[in-house]
């Protein structure tokens, strides 16, 4: 059995966007209004209900690589396209209480649109902060990983629309091992702070939407050691019943004395 | 051409910074708006990095219902309690008061949480697997259980109250009354475990204060009911003044904890809102109690106070995970000490 993945590559993106538009094409998703944000190229921010890509715009005043800056004040304008991560845990998963949210026999996470009832709960248990609640709808909207062309054995949309392949889709294994000659050939080249964004030491266990970021991750609003929130579960439940018990017995000692 | 005009703008800009040096000198401050560099704004390195300094996270979509329903529900389950409680202790009038306010607790909660799905129906879909590691799976049947109880637990208490019931009846409102309590409690202490289990900086590292404060209005509030159906008895008082006390440690240690993360809960308009929460169900309703003597109105506005403070503080909760999810750093600051102690051990 194949597990999908997606590798993006900062270093190959070129800001186009054809991603969020081959992603709106193919998915129905609607427009997300036209937004100044003052922020580079940037028209949404954020991924949401009606963005599953969204191409970031950095701009920061280091090198690029093995660049020579002529100038006191270096720059480089960095690309690339976010997307649900597709957990390895999944906090979305855990939290929905309808069994909306599914992990699909290509280990990708999906939201069944007529099971989601609205609860909104997998929207604040997302460590990404990627599934939201379209409030025209009702319900909760991701990244479906174009399941539909994948079960015809077709690329998702925003890979295929790629110009430079920077959205790379492929089997995890595959894509891990190319991330990591990846980031090996470009530190050959100079570009010494690039890295993959991976975190597989976390309870997330891993992402099936992998990146190659020059840089921290915290630039790129990915966190640095994301953690499914259930693993909080236990000492919460704990407390919550231990707090019960007290207040039961407070009740207990006021009509007994 | 061009380059005399350049020169031109640099004389009058050197001559402008020159007479803002002197003024600066002589007044030590600057009122006029200076200079603009051309080419500014320059990009600057952020103090933290973060992509624009954008929310990570995405805010709660729940709308103010649902604050609402943690409230009724909470004090609602606590009544289910203390109804078997004054059952087993023999208390009649208030185990029927109790059992009231827990019904009528039970009648309004479902409405308002399927206000906030949108479209009723959609409630159902809750019902359609049970998840025990969903919190709100847990909740919805929890919900559902304890609106059942409550409920069977209110008609045989009527029916045997009106004088047409049996042993059998009897044995029955026992039944449901210990799953009505059992299930109570559950449906007071489980809506912290919901805010606690996210990944919203502000409730997940409170996980271990939001059942305490949760639990504390539910039963001074579930007391104060009481109170304000005329039970003005020794035993409501006891637990109100129990519950106003833990309100002003759980104050106290909110503002002495020196955590980056609990900013919400102190600085800006839900800071204040926190705050006004817990003056009203901590030292107001705790000194009104203490003077109250032989007043009854002093105890009837304490327990005013101490239910509006435990509302406002379900409300300024949500509001300050609201606060929360809008501050990447709070997260980043987290995951990087997380990270720091497991390279550590």
């Amino acid at each position: 059995m194949t597990v999908s993945a997606f590798l993006t590559d900062a270093t190959l993106c070129i800001g186009c966007k054809a991603c969020e538009v081959a992603c709106k094409e193919w998915n129905h998703v609607p427009a997300d209004g036209f937004n100044f944000t003052g922020n580079s190229y940037d028209n949404t921010n954020a991924l949401g209900a009606s963005t599953w890509r969204h191409v970031m715009f950095l701009e920061q005043p280091t090198t690029l690589g093995p660049q020579i800056a002529g100038t006191e004040d270096p720059f480089r304008w960095l690309f690339l396209s976010d997307v649900c991560k597709h957990c390895g845990n999944a906090g979305c998963l855990e939290a929905c209480p309808t069994g909306a949210i599914i992990r699909t026999e290509l280990e990708t996470v999906y939201v069944q649109p007529d099971v989601c009832n609205g609860c909104g709960y997998c929207v604040v248990s997302c460590p990404f902060g990627v599934v939201d609640k379209n409030h025209d709808v009702g319900t909760a909207f991701k990244c479906t990983f174009c399941y539909d062309r994948q079960l015809e054995g077709l690329k998702p949309a925003c890979a295929k629309a790629c110009p430079t392949e920077s959205i790379r889709f492929g089997e995890l294994e595959e894509l891990r091992a190319h991330g990591r000659l990846r980031v090996q050939e470009l530190q050959r080249r100079g570009y010494k702070d690039a890295q993959v964004y991976n975190p597989q030491e976390t309870s997330v266990a891993g992402v099936h939407a992998m990146f190659v970021i020059l840089g921290e991750p915290e630039a790129y609003n990915l966190p640095p050691a994301p953690e499914v929130p259930i693993v909080h579960m236990k000492s919460a439940w704990t407390t919550a019943l231990l707090s019960a018990l007290v207040a039961v017995m407070v009740v207990c000692l006021a009509f007994v004395l | 051409m061009a380059d005399l005009g350049q020169i031109a703008q640099m004389q009058i800009t050197e001559s402008r910074l020159d007479a803002l040096r002197e003024e600066a000198a002589r007044t030590g401050k600057v009122r006029d708006a200076g200079i603009v560099p051309s080419g500014s704004p320059f990009p600057k390195p952020a103090a933290a990095a973060s992509y624009n300094g954008n929310p990570v996270l995405k805010p709660p979509t729940w709308t103010w219902q649902v604050p609402l329903y943690f409230f009724v529900g909470g004090v609602a389950g606590v009544s289910a309690a203390i109804a078997l409680v004054t059952h087993l202790r023999g208390y009649a009038a208030l185990e029927r008061a109790a059992l009231w306010i827990g019904f009528a607790g039970a009648l309004m909660s479902a409405p308002l949480l399927i206000a906030d799905l949108g479209k009723p129906m959609r409630f159902l879909n809750m019902l359609r697997v049970f998840k025990i590691r969903s919190a709100m799976s847990v909740g919805a049947w929890t919900l559902s259980g304890f609106s059942s109880a409550v409920g069977l637990a209110v008609v045989c208490h009527e029916v045997l109250l009106a004088g047409y019931g049996n042993g059998f009846l009897l044995l029955i409102e026992w039944v449901a009354e210990i799953v009505a309590a059992l299930t109570g409690m559950i449906l007071a202490s489980y809506t912290s475990v919901l805010l606690g289990v996210t990944a919203i900086p502000v409730w997940s590292e409170n996980r271990k204060l939001v059942p305490a404060v949760f639990l504390t209005g539910a039963l001074g509030s579930a007391a104060a009911a009481l109170e304000l159906l005329g039970f003005r008895i020794p035993a409501t008082q006891l637990i109100g003044i129990v519950a106003s006390i833990v309100e002003i440690v759980i104050a106290i240690a909110i503002e002495v904890r020196d955590r980056y993360v609990d900013r919400p809960l102190r600085e800006g308009a839900v800071g204040w809102l926190i705050r006004v929460g817990a003056a009203l169900a901590g030292p107001t309703a705790l000194l009104l109690r203490i003077f109250s003597g032989h007043s009854p109105a002093l105890r009837d506005v304490a327990a005013l106070c101490f239910i509006a403070g435990a509302l406002i503080a379900r409300f300024a909760w949500i509001a300050a995970g609201r606060v929360s999810s809008r501050d990447p750093q709070a997260l980043f600051q987290i995951q990087r000490r997380n990270r720091e102690v497991t390279a550590a051990t």
